[in-house]
């Protein structure tokens, strides 16, 4: 389509002021505190900062051979995996649902999508006063049925709630991405399978889903990276990463031990570690998994 | 599980809002961790000291909870934008005491006031624990508190217990625990708030046994634990065996416990004696007792140690911001004060004379459990036991031990391998906190 034609300013000056303020933002909220971390992780630092040490990488050495760090590592895998996959099979069943719906699909639409505006800390919250041991109202529902709800003490059953809050929080994003994939696919396409004999369950697995692909790519990313940051809130207000250490994300542990345990050295490494993450998931987005993905 | 997120953006609505106000008056900010009726208090205390004069205004800014607190405090240190005045926690006392150049000693302070400064008033058990080793007093005790029994008197009643002999030892708790539990009087038998300061720091001082090397830290940073002998091993399973069919129920690894024991579910409750006033504030027929001790420890009861929170003075501030906060601290010592705000919040009071008035005034025949924490404090001269516990990284060491806790009331390990875990880890993070 318009691919050859590249729009050029005659004005040399006039790019870079456009740019600028965006420049600004990315330098004062990524750049300078990511050099920040990166200065903070070969130091080693008592919390008020009076006195500093160079220790080269000794920060990293110690976080890799902590078993810890291991653990938090292997709890933020199955975490992410499970709330990605969680709020977006959720959400491409609803999204395919509300496709069907004839009367009212705008009022189902908007009352999908609401959970989203909620902040994590909020969701958390909501989760906890449902589902806390000792004061939810279905925590008690589910203990008068004679189960041992209790998050505090299992390990499992506080993950799952977690993940239950994570993925709640995230169907609705998922949701709207899904509507607007499937409002793309030509109706013709699947009429004309309809007209082969092509069943339901068959049009949606050879048609619609493969057609979905850039989508369903697009938001594992965002789930992914969703999973791995911007649940903080959650686990914060749920859990504290307990118990015992069952709930304890990268992220989490990064606080836990700059902020509670004011070890900043080790934090900022282990931060650290998270950028060097992000970065690489990023690179495999663009460079490998982009190309592979069928963009209808 | 907290109200953390919510608190932290009200704390900086406060700030927003506070902000604004009148600059004509010199400001002290005060930075507390207060919830609930303690911090009404907060809010009380401020607006009097306010309206008994004019030069000085004393701005209470509310940080989340304890740990909360101090950390926003240091991060605040760091950008250097440090309030005048920040409450840490017990834990929270050897961090700040390690970071000599950020803080100014609140007898220096004391001194710059229009009174002259007198250590004597004071109680000695609660200033020797926020002293320097050489006596200097480092911080002013503001809300100091002991773990005191509470008990639901109508669960008591349903389940044939004597509703006016609470149980002394930890045996008795157990055996009481059971018999609401199987009477079916209540839900759960027992509850208790803060595992590592009721059931460690203070099982350790109350009962006359080590918490750690070099007077549990009081006289060094160099600490190696030992809350994996016997005694604690035995206590410690006691207690994962009685969580098994829910007679002990857990409720988290600070005050979460509290709504377990206020609403009925749960009949016997260990907590801090600061907690009395939302259980006043519940309306519920309740009764109270010293900590239970255990009876094989020879010596015991010996004394608990003071818990809650001392106000800390940051360092670089100007004169006349000192002697604000003097006249401040000045008017916290104030017998009347000290006295209402020891009746009416369930904390220690930090003087002497505070203690005679209110002993004088009759308040202790009528209730007597505000009493209970002086008597479990001052009953004994402390031993190298008992002074109470002090960490360069006590916080963290207390996570430690809250999680081995958790694994192991969840069945997944013994009480013997929890503590020894804890005392491994323990001993590891006291010695990168130390810088070895």
């Amino acid at each position: 389509m318009a691919s050859s034609t590249h729009v050029t300013f005659p004005n040399k000056f006039l790019p870079y002021l456009l740019l600028a303020p965006q420049l600004a933002i990315t330098i004062v909220f990524f750049y300078w505190p990511a050099s920040q971390a990166i200065r903070q992780s070969v130091l080693r630092e008592d919390p008020f900062g009076l006195s500093t040490q160079f220790v080269g990488l000794g920060n990293f050495k110690r976080i890799l051979s902590d078993p810890n760090y291991l653990n938090s590592l292997q709890v933020t895998v199955v975490f992410s995996i499970a709330t990605a996959v969680i709020a977006m099979g959720f959400a491409l069943l609803f999204a395919v649902m509300a496709d069907k719906v004839v009367r009212g699909k705008g009022i189902y639409r908007t009352l999908m999508i609401w959970p989203y505006a909620v902040a994590p800390a909020i969701a958390g919250m909501l989760w906890l006063f449902l589902f806390n041991p000792s004061m939810g109202t279905f925590a008690y529902m589910i203990r008068s049925a004679g189960y041992n709800w209790d998050p505090l003490l299992n390990s499992n059953q506080a993950m799952l709630l977690v993940v239950a809050a994570a993925a709640w929080k995230q169907i609705s994003y998922n949701f709207l991405f899904f509507v607007a994939g499937l409002q793309s696919i030509p109706k013709s396409l699947i009429e004309a399978a309809a007209i082969d004999g092509a069943g339901e369950t068959k049009r949606f697995w050879t048609i619609i889903f493969p057609l979905l692909a850039p989508t369903t790519f697009f938001l594992l990313v965002v789930n992914t990276v969703y999973a791995f940051f911007d649940t903080f809130g959650i686990i914060h207000a749920v859990t504290g990463g307990g118990p015992g250490k069952a709930t304890e994300t990268l992220v989490y542990k990064v606080y836990n031990d700059g902020f509670v345990n004011l070890i900043l050295g080790d934090s900022a490494a282990q931060s650290v570690i998270l950028m060097v993450i992000v970065i690489g998931l990023t690179a495999i987005q663009f460079r490998y998994v982009e190309r592979k993905v069928h963009y209808g | 599980m907290t109200f953390r997120g919510t608190s932290l953006s009200l704390a900086f609505g406060f700030i927003l809002a506070s902000s604004t106000s009148s600059f004509a008056v010199t400001e002290i900010s005060w930075w507390h961790a207060m919830t609930g009726a303690n911090n009404e208090v907060v809010e009380t205390l401020s607006k009097e000291f306010n309206e008994s004069q004019s030069e000085y205004k004393v701005v209470p800014v509310f940080k989340g909870t304890y740990p909360e607190t101090l950390n926003a405090g240091i991060a605040a240190f760091r950008a250097k934008q440090a309030p005048h005045i920040m409450q840490v926690f017990d834990a929270g006392t050897g961090v700040m005491m390690g970071a000599e150049g950020a803080i100014k000693p609140v007898a220096d302070i004391l001194s710059m006031g229009d009174t002259k400064f007198d250590k004597s008033l004071y109680l000695p058990g609660i200033v020797a624990y926020y002293s320097k080793p050489d006596g200097t007093m480092l911080s002013f005790p503001y809300n100091s508190s002991s773990p005191i029994l509470y008990y639901n008197k109508d669960i008591f009643k349903k389940a044939g217990l004597d509703e006016n002999n609470p149980p002394k030892t930890w045996p008795e708790v157990w055996e009481a625990a059971k018999k609401i539990k199987t009477s079916g009087a209540a839900k759960c038998g027992y509850t208790s708030t803060w595992l590592t300061w009721i059931h460690t720091e203070n099982f350790a001082a109350w009962n006359n046994i080590s918490y750690g090397t070099n007077e549990n830290g009081i006289a060094g940073t160099d600490v190696e634990l030992k809350i994996n002998a016997p005694l604690y091993v035995k206590h410690f399973q006691e207690l994962a065996d009685l969580a098994k069919d829910g007679t002990f129920r857990y409720g988290g690894r600070t005050s979460e416990a509290k709504p377990l024991f206020l609403s009925g579910e749960c009949g016997i409750f260990t907590e801090s004696s600061g907690g009395l006033g939302d259980v006043v504030k519940s309306g519920m027929n309740y009764g109270t007792g010293q900590l239970p001790y255990d009876p094989e420890a020879k010596g015991a009861p010996q004394n608990t140690t003071p818990g809650g929170a001392s106000l800390w003075v940051f360092a670089g501030k100007s004169d006349a911001e000192y002697k604000g906060v003097a006249a401040f601290f000045t008017f916290l010592s104030r017998t009347d004060i000290q006295a209402r705000l020891h009746q009416v919040s369930g904390y220690l009071p930090v003087t002497l004379a505070a203690y005679e008035e209110t002993k004088k005034s009759g308040f202790y025949d009528k209730n007597p459990a505000r009493e209970i924490p002086i008597k479990q404090m001052m009953g004994k001269a402390p031993t190298e036991n008992s002074k109470g516990v002090r960490l360069p990284n006590l916080p963290q060491v207390r996570d430690i031990e809250n999680e081995e806790f958790e694994n192991m009331l969840s069945g997944k390990q013994t009480a013997q391998q929890a503590l020894d875990n804890a005392v491994k880890r323990g001993n590891a993070a006291i010695k990168q906190a130390n810088g070895q």
